[in-house]
């Protein structure tokens, strides 16, 4: 049908342009009444999804799908901007998308009281084109811009609920370390265009030589999106950001920290993959410092969750343990991919950290959306001052207790099948690696098993005695994350072969990326 | 299109494998075997009589509200033992924009070195 072919071929700019419509028309929708603005913001982020949706059909079936914004000639000097969508960056919308619907749908509840809700679901739709942006975009300039657009509405959203100092001292905190770090991408970028007069990344990773200069890039790229992703030391504003943002937007605020951690991806995999061929050595000693900082990050992100009171900042600890997961699987990628015999190693480690990616995503959220309901039906935070919830939230105490188990790696949610991928690549590159890994995970189930009795379990506390079970908006947006969890739990392979392992075939194989545009368009 | 071979297939992961559907199944299999077993054991428990009575060395039991073993007491043991590493993380997260801010240059300049940039 040429009217879906149309589409099809548009869908990388309407998937950007429709939330980003969204958000400036949802002030307007808002002065109809609060129902319709709800809504709309629900159906433009579903219109979002079909889009995704077809677009991630075609890309799976034809390979990378190139938009161009502005002159198709390239023999004029002209202002041009790409979208390059290949099987990495779908998946990655894909994510996004889940986490902003289930996000509107718990928000409808849960942010009822609050005013200023059409500044809310604006940040929302806003923080929702960014991060998409940035995981659509083919152009480092671009992702810059999303990435500052990404930065600006997360802060908003932190400090939300301004009434809380706390909560305006999370986005401040967000705000400085965002914009020192994305003024340093701003010099990466500099470093990039004054040596080969071109911003495209596609472009950049054919011409790259790994100078002097293109050393300094990749440490700023890879450092300031490590920190925008949460990698220790340089973390701590991720559990005060996460532990003030209503619970509601953490989900989103997640997804755009994986969109800094697929940025990593992006630069070592597809920008740096080419210079790297020449350089075994700088592959092998950034891998190296990457594996340090994952090690580090997956240990003090245990550690600092345990001693935690508050619910959610001992989630948003455990986040951190979960991004070191990930990094994990960067480190063992970059050592090991350039050896022939270590090959498979790497491309394991890749496919259990890109499914981490997606599990990560649903876990942590799911965790979130539940601290939310406790939060919502008791007002606490605190873990010293609960107990006994699961007589008065049982669906709640079921979508905790799904959450934890997945969280912790627990056969047979979906956390233990990338788990698995992650501690057997890890073993075969140096077995301690993978023992720290799997102890951290044990410490994990350990924090959780402490979280649940203290929340869930235990005598009736009088003063919990009214509390009710959330309404349904918010059970729903809990539900959707837990079936899929289940199902991703149970048919993982599913998962891996239709959506993973295409995007790591991506990662490993950069000439792809490459053609796609110099020889697409 | 999902076929049930493809949602039933095992994940080989190198040097292993993992299918989630034959756990389960195993799992719930050794469940009814433990119910079964459960069935041959004694039936002539008491409900509401000293039997489910808690034992606390003679002492009289607290009020079921007091009894809750809070958050912050739980794992008592393991973070006294560690009291020196959590002493230096607890410095670390000091919640100063600054020192954030230090942390960051830090690990920078720490990746440059390895790079062999300075």
């Amino acid at each position: 049908m040429n009217w879906l072919a149309e589409i099809i071929k548009h869908s990388p700019a309407l998937i950007v342009a429709v939330p980003l419509l969204g958000a400036f028309l949802t002030p307007l929708v808002g002065m109809i009444n609060e129902k319709v603005r709800n809504i709309f913001a629900l159906v433009m982020i579903s219109i979002t999804g079909f889009f995704i949706a077809l677009l991630a059909s075609d890309v799976y079936a034809n390979g990378p799908r190139i938009y161009v914004f502005g002159a198709q000639n390239l023999a004029l000097p002209v202002v041009r901007i790409l979208f390059e969508v290949d099987s990495l960056s779908i998946f990655m919308a894909i994510v996004t998308f889940i986490l902003a619907f289930v996000a509107l749908v718990y928000s409808w509840s849960f942010m009822k009281e609050n005013d200023g809700l059409d500044k809310y679901y604006t940040l929302v739709l806003l923080l929702v084109t960014s991060t998409l942006g940035m995981e659509l975009t083919g152009d480092i300039f671009n992702f810059f811009v999303f990435l500052e657009i990404s930065c600006i509405s997360s802060c908003a959203l932190i400090a939300f609920w301004v009434h809380k100092g706390e909560a305006l001292e999370a986005a401040f905190k967000y705000i400085v370390i965002s914009s020192i770090g994305a003024l340093f991408v701003l010099f990466a970028i500099g470093i990039f265009y004054a040596q080969y007069n071109a911003l495209n990344i596609a472009t950049l990773a054919n011409v790259i030589q790994f100078t002097f200069l293109d050393k300094i890039a990749l440490v700023l790229l890879v450092v300031v999106l490590g920190m925008k992703a949460g990698l220790v030391p340089m973390h701590m504003w991720l559990p005060d950001s996460y532990g003030q943002a209503p619970p509601s937007v953490t989900i989103v605020i997640i997804g755009a920290t994986q969109a800094s951690l697929y940025g990593v991806f992006r630069m070592c995999f597809t920008l740096y993959s080419g210079a790297f061929k020449n350089v075994v050595i700088s592959e092998s000693t950034i891998g190296l410092i990457i594996i340090m900082l994952a090690i580090l990050t997956i240990l003090i992100g245990v550690l600092m969750a345990l001693i935690q009171t508050d619910f959610r900042r001992l989630i948003g600890f455990v986040a951190v343990a979960e991004i070191g997961y990930i990094f994990l699987t960067i480190g063992v990628g970059l050592v090991t991919l350039h050896d022939p015999n270590m090959i498979t190693v790497g491309k394991t480690a890749m496919n259990g950290g890109i499914f981490h990616i997606i599990n990560d995503c649903l876990d942590i959220g799911l965790l979130f959306l539940s601290a939310g309901a406790i939060y919502y039906a008791t007002k606490e935070t605190s873990l010293n001052e609960m107990g006994g919830l699961a007589r008065n939230m049982k669906y709640t105490t079921i979508f905790f207790l799904i959450g934890l188990l997945a969280v912790s790696g627990i056969p047979p949610m979906n956390g233990f099948a990338s788990k698995l991928l992650i501690y057997q690549s890890t073993y075969q590159l140096n077995p301690i690696i993978s023992i720290v890994a799997i102890l951290a995970s044990i410490m994990l189930l350990a924090i959780f098993v402490k979280v649940f009795y203290s929340a869930f379990l235990g005598p009736k506390i009088s003063k919990f005695e009214n509390v009710k079970e959330v309404p349904k908006s918010m059970l729903i947006g809990m539900g959707v994350f837990a079936c899929i969890i289940i199902f991703f739990g149970l048919f993982p392979n599913i998962v891996i072969h239709h959506l993973v392992e295409p995007a790591v075939n991506v990662l490993m194989n950069n000439a792809q990326y490459i053609s796609a545009v110099l020889g697409g368009v | 299109m999902l076929s049930l071979e493809s949602l039933l297939e095992t994940l080989k992961t190198g040097n292993g494998f993992w299918n989630p559907v034959v756990w389960v199944v195993a799992t719930a299999i050794i469940f009814l075997l433990i119910y079964i077993l459960r069935g041959f054991g004694k039936k002539d428990y008491k409900k509401e009589t000293g039997q489910t009575q808690a034992f606390l060395s003679g002492n009289p039991e607290y009020e079921k509200e007091l009894m809750h073993v809070k958050s912050s007491n739980v794992y008592w043991g393991f973070t006294e033992t560690l009291k020196s590493v959590y002493d230096v993380l607890k410095k670390m997260h000091n919640g100063n924009a600054s020192d954030y801010v230090l942390w960051f240059l830090i690990i920078m300049a720490v990746v440059f070195i390895f790079m062999g940039l300075i």
